[in-house]
């Protein structure tokens, strides 16, 4: 490696969110070496959010979702090439077209893909989508634009709802299939995804849950599918949305602590190898990675987060071009947000890490309200329905450990903010649609028994 | 030009929906949606609802330039 950790060759495999924003990040921290950004896909870095919801209303195509450069981070860009390796010792990234690229630090940015339908013979009638890149989102945007009859939509997490949403919104009948309880279970817990459940209900969704879809059915395209409760629903649109998968698989012979949960880091985004070892050249950022929180007792957060893509990549940045006692952190509050039935959800914090809730500001029945999330007598999280002026308060109370149920200070404190009730966090490995945010460790309500 | 609204700072005070009703629009209450390839026609309002977001959550910026191999 150069003595001068702003010069020599840098490679970022992953052209999306994380790897653009650490690339730019690397020339604002004064990188003048070379600079590659790898990437599967064939299409510069654009944005993902708003293919499940403008793209679908008809409001944006899918091509026009670019991303904003705000400098040019002046790189080589191999776009719709596939890395398929790295070597650690020779420092070289293998790619699937035969050619090898050196580097001095490495980022690894390469994020999630969407799970798949598990029956691929199912999975490729004509009619069944998953939700992830450009092409998928004009797909399933040209099918919804022909009215189909029903679609149904395998999964009732963020994606799935906010898809579910985008449906009754252009007048389709939709039926949405959750394995657990209710919509959303798996990200806030039984209380809040009650309310889901009424919010999807009331827009006419045809919400089915504690079922599972055993079989799609169809000779060439889609036409319907059998639900574990002996049921069918015909319908001529399916969306397989059952969370994403990570992009690691690349990555098996490397020697990096890599599998499905992510890539492990330390807080300075520094990858783990095999043995728990942390390597001083490769670093991982965004979707792909998993990482210590301190605020979550140490447990290793694997985020599927816009914001943390971004924040995660500009520490990456950071320390790979800074020696060991200028590198910082990367601890910042785990943020997310959803639009779907007309209401504006977001969260703070991570809302599995409880076991009580209150209700702290406004009401279930009012479609506006705050609620706050506790483990242990401390703030943990909190989410907010169309109350987001409220979130930077909660995210004050997280960062500071906050007594919880919270202390007096919201403006219309309800009286229920007394009682705090459990949050009913799912046993992950029962949910179905795969959670924004995992904790890697254990559960906090839940001992480690020896079986 | 090119835009994205960082949704985690995004606060709802609809400045941008104002200034600029065809790029920014609220879905409900609160909830921001948005045009990411801004209309030359549409630029300078833009920038102004950049310049007046409050948590200034609107970021600006050009296409990227994948260049020469």
């Amino acid at each position: 490696m150069p003595a001068d950790r702003k010069d020599g060759r840098i490679v970022i495999v992953g052209a999306s969110l994380a790897g653009l924003r650490a690339a730019e990040a690397l020339r604002e921290e004064g990188f003048t070496g070379s600079l590659t950004v790898v990437g599967d896909e064939p299409h510069p870095p654009y944005d993902r959010p708003p293919l499940s919801k403008q793209v679908l209303l008809g409001q944006a195509t899918a091509d026009t979702l670019e991303l904003p450069m705000r400098w040019d981070p002046d790189a080589e860009w191999r776009l719709g090439v596939r890395a398929t390796g790295v070597d650690l010792l020779a420092k070289r990234v293998m790619l699937d077209d035969g050619e090898s690229l050196p580097y001095d630090r490495l980022l690894i940015t390469t994020g999630t893909r969407a799970r798949s339908w598990p029956n691929p013979e199912e999975g490729t009638l004509d009619g069944v989508f998953t939700l992830r890149t450009r092409e998928d989102g004009a797909g399933l945007a040209e099918r919804l634009t022909a009215r189909p009859e029903r679609v149904l939509v395998i999964g009732g997490g963020f994606t799935g709802s906010e898809i579910a949403s985008a449906c009754r919104e252009l007048g389709l009948e939709v039926t949405v299939a959750e394995r657990g309880p209710a919509p959303l279970v798996g990200a806030l817990g039984g209380t809040l995804s009650k309310l889901a459940a009424v919010m999807q209900r009331n827009h006419g969704v045809d919400l089915r849950t504690g079922v599972t879809v055993t079989a799609l059915n169809g000779n060439g395209s889609f036409t319907g599918a059998q639900l574990s409760d002996g049921s069918r629903v015909e319908a001529d649109v399916c969306v397989v949305a059952l969370g994403a998968v990570r992009n690691v698989e690349w990555l098996a012979d490397s020697g990096l602590a890599a599998g499905p949960r992510g890539i492990a880091c330390d807080a300075g985004c520094r990858a783990f190898n095999m043995y728990g070892i942390v390597t001083d050249d490769v670093f991982v950022a965004g979707d792909v990675s998993r990482f210590p929180h301190p605020l979550f007792g140490y447990q290793m957060l694997s985020l599927e987060h816009w914001g943390n893509a971004v924040e995660q990549a500009e520490v990456a940045a950071h320390n790979m071009v800074s020696p060991g006692p200028l590198q910082r952190p990367h601890l910042a509050i785990p943020v997310f947000w959803s639009t779907q039935f007309g209401l504006n959800i977001k969260s703070v914090g991570v809302p599995t890490y409880s076991d009580h809730v209150v209700i702290a500001q406004g009401s279930l029945e009012a479609r506006r309200l705050a609620m706050v999330y506790g483990y242990r007598g401390r703030v943990t999280a909190a989410v907010t329905v169309d109350m987001a002026k409220s979130l930077d308060y909660y995210r004050h109370l997280i960062e500071t450990a906050a007594p919880f149920p919270p202390p007096p200070g919201a403006l219309d404190r309800a009286i229920a903010a007394d009682i705090p009730i459990p949050s009913a966090v799912p046993d992950p490995s029962v949910l179905s649609h795969g959670p924004t945010v995992a904790l890697t460790g254990h559960l906090p309500d839940r001992r480690l028994t020896v079986v | 030009m090119r835009t994205v609204v960082d949704l985690t700072r995004c606060q709802g005070y609809a400045q941008c929906v104002f200034l600029a009703p065809e790029v920014f629009e609220l879905h409900g209450e609160e909830g921001l949606l948005y045009a990411t390839a801004v209309p030359d026609d549409q630029a300078e309002r833009v920038r102004q609802a950049a310049a007046a977001c409050p948590v200034q959550a609107i970021l600006l910026g050009e296409e990227v330039s994948t260049g020469a191999r």
